[in-house]
């Protein structure tokens, strides 16, 4: 099953077990389906709930607040999570804020999906990974759609937490199969919503990594064990932001990948914490690997050179550890 | 500003309750600007003061399965909802009591059905989700949302108004037109009218320029009926902003504020009734001084 197969079904899912959740967004309705088809068939089997809407992204996202706040629950689909800066208000200051401002807890079930990043030619409005503009708001969690985490238990734990969630889908992701890891390497779960990809023997070490860049780390951590004998571990957490994540024991290098251009990254974030926790246990800081600080070109030959990739990944790890 | 003397010299006094509820929201907010002053208030306050009859109004339109959505000037708003000066003050200085923990404050506040958030035109997306959210589960029911005449220049306002006239949805947007937004006059702030915007998505617009609360009702029951139906309405009061911005921070002309306070139903009713609007008075005002002794020495919430 591709990821956008194991997303639409579970939004079927969803919307069939939960008869008080709306869909929202910009063309989600059948035939079309959403751009990128993760909405194909709701409208159809939930024609009352399941609604394509104006191009009105500050609308959408509070409407969703407003259904949240009566009681409902709501998804919203950025069609672009570009878009998703016209909703930041609407996030921000209101959906995120309705939690704990009014002083008492408020729950506000809904989640805004948004599929991010580039490696299409979509160019620079099109292409953006926005995650580090989110992080550090009260009230408001991130997820990342990964390949080895099924969306129904995403989308559950999301609304379970009874605030609002922003989650972040690869668009590049879509296509890839779930669950798939390269031999021989295997797959398992670390922790609750963290997966890992590891080898038997002990790592040189841990690379960490949204679902949207996990293939290209593979890529490298493939890469660098048949060329350079360097065995790493990678973790995937599914929840990026609050961020619950525990270092394998013995953990001396630790790398962070995303493709987040540079400059306040997510990884910035995790590195802080990781150092705050494991300091005296690393062998040095944690290193930062993302895409460059610039905006997304279009035309192919700019865009690979802006976006992290197995390369950039494989060229800094092997680096950082052999020098 | 377009307030008349000619239409407000026509008119009597409301009854006792509603004349109450103005005399109290007067007083609450006089007694905001009075514990203000004497450097007891934390942060700023945005008063009401000659707009109270836009709440006390509408709530004769309003039932209890409403929602009302609220903005940063909603002393009233609140007040003619909840009648809670004792919970609201408490909100306001952080004290025992507080309608929400002292954490909102003046300008976020949440009680059952009212919530009032600071950011402007933010209001109006989520009644639109309320409402959609009544039209399926609470045929009827509709979602009330007051905004001012500056909040015209957010985006967000036009987003809604589509949305809601797209989908029918029963929306009631309150607009408290008092001419000026902080400091900017309307003439410099906004192109066309509010009559034209609201015509441009086809929902139904009315201008409310009486100040008496009989009168506007019997002017907005109507299409205030219709929005329950799924009609949405925009119900523009043109109304005198008495007091400053916040404090302090008034800039218009001495001439201006003295044509606004002629106007003023406090001063018109005293006149036309003095011995019942003294006696509603005395009792509005003692009821909010003793709510103030009793919240001001209260421990922090």
């Amino acid at each position: 099953m591709r990821v956008v197969e194991n997303l639409n079904a579970a939004l079927h899912e969803l919307m069939e077990r939960d008869p008080e959740l709306y869909l929202l967004g910009e063309d989600v309705v059948d035939p079309y389906g959403g751009a990128f088809k993760v909405t194909k068939g709701l409208s159809t089997r939930f024609p009352d709930r399941v609604l394509s809407t104006p191009i009105s992204e500050n609308a959408i996202t509070g409407v969703a607040a407003g259904l949240a706040l009566a009681g409902n629950s709501a998804i919203v689909e950025i069609m672009f999570g570009d878009f998703v800066t016209l909703a930041f208000d609407q996030l921000v200051n209101f959906a995120a804020k309705s939690v704990s401002m009014y002083g008492a807890p408020v729950p506000m079930r809904m989640v805004v999906r948004c599929p991010v990043g580039g490696g299409r030619g979509y160019g620079p409005t099109h292409s953006q990974s926005l995650q580090k503009h989110f992080i550090g708001v009260p009230g408001l969690a991130l997820y990342e759609v990964s390949p080895f985490r099924d969306n129904a238990a995403v989308l559950a734990e999301m609304f379970a937490r009874q605030e609002p969630c922003v989650l972040f889908e690869d668009k590049v992701l879509y296509t890839r199969p779930m669950n798939e890891v390269a031999a021989p390497f295997r797959l398992d779960e670390q922790s609750p919503g963290v997966a890992r990809v590891s080898l038997d023997e002990r790592p040189d070490c841990v690379v960490i990594a949204p679902g949207g860049v996990a293939h290209r780390a593979m890529a490298a951590m493939s890469s660098l064990l048949l060329e350079e004998e360097i065995v790493c571990t990678l973790l995937v957490p599914s929840r990026l932001y609050p961020l619950g994540l525990e270092l394998p024991p013995g953990t001396r290098r630790v790398f962070v990948v995303e493709e987040s251009t540079g400059g306040g990254t997510w990884g910035a974030e995790v590195a802080h914490q990781i150092h705050r926790a494991h300091w005296d246990a690393l062998d040095g800081p944690v290193t930062l690997v993302h895409s460059a600080d610039s905006v997304i070109p279009t035309a192919p030959h700019l865009e690979s050179a802006v976006l992290v990739d197995a390369s950039t990944i494989h060229r800094v790890i092997r680096e950082t550890l052999r020098g | 500003m377009m307030v008349t003397t000619e239409a407000a010299a026509a008119v009597r006094p409301p009854g006792d309750e509603d004349l109450s509820l103005l005399l109290t929201i007067r007083a609450f907010e006089e007694k905001l600007l009075d514990l203000f002053g004497r450097g007891m208030l934390n942060g700023t306050t945005h008063t009401c003061l000659g707009q109270e009859y836009v709440p006390v109004a509408m709530e004769g339109l309003l039932e209890a399965r409403d929602h009302v959505f609220s903005n940063h000037r909603g002393h009233g708003h609140y007040l003619a909802r909840h009648r809670d000066p004792e919970g609201l003050l408490a909100e306001i200085m952080g004290r025992r009591g507080a309608v929400c923990a002292g954490v909102g404050g003046s300008q976020h506040i949440r009680r059952e059905r009212y919530l009032s958030t600071g950011v402007q035109g933010e209001s109006l997306p989520v009644a639109c989700g309320v409402a959609l959210h009544l039209r399926r589960t609470e045929p009827g029911a509709l979602a009330c949302v007051y905004i001012g005449d500056g909040t015209f220049g957010e985006g967000g306002v036009y987003e809604a108004l589509n949305l809601a006239a797209l989908w029918r949805l029963p929306l009631l947007v309150v607009v408290e037109n008092n001419g000026i937004a902080q400091s900017t006059p309307i003439a410099r702030s906004m192109a066309g009218s509010i009559a034209g915007r609201a015509a441009a998505f086809g929902v139904e617009h009315r201008r409310i320029e009486s100040m008496e609360v009989d009168e506007i009702r019997a002017q907005l029951a109507d299409a205030v009926r219709a929005v329950r139906e799924g009609a949405p309405l925009v119900a523009e009061f043109v109304t005198p902003r008495l007091g400053p911005h916040s404090k302090g921070d008034d800039t218009r002309p001495a001439e201006e504020i003295a044509r606004l306070r002629a106007v003023d139903w406090y001063a018109r009713y005293a006149e036309a009734e003095p011995e019942r609007f003294q006696r509603l008075d005395r009792e509005a005002r003692a009821a909010v001084d003793a709510v103030a002794e009793d919240v001001v020495a209260r421990e922090p919430s």
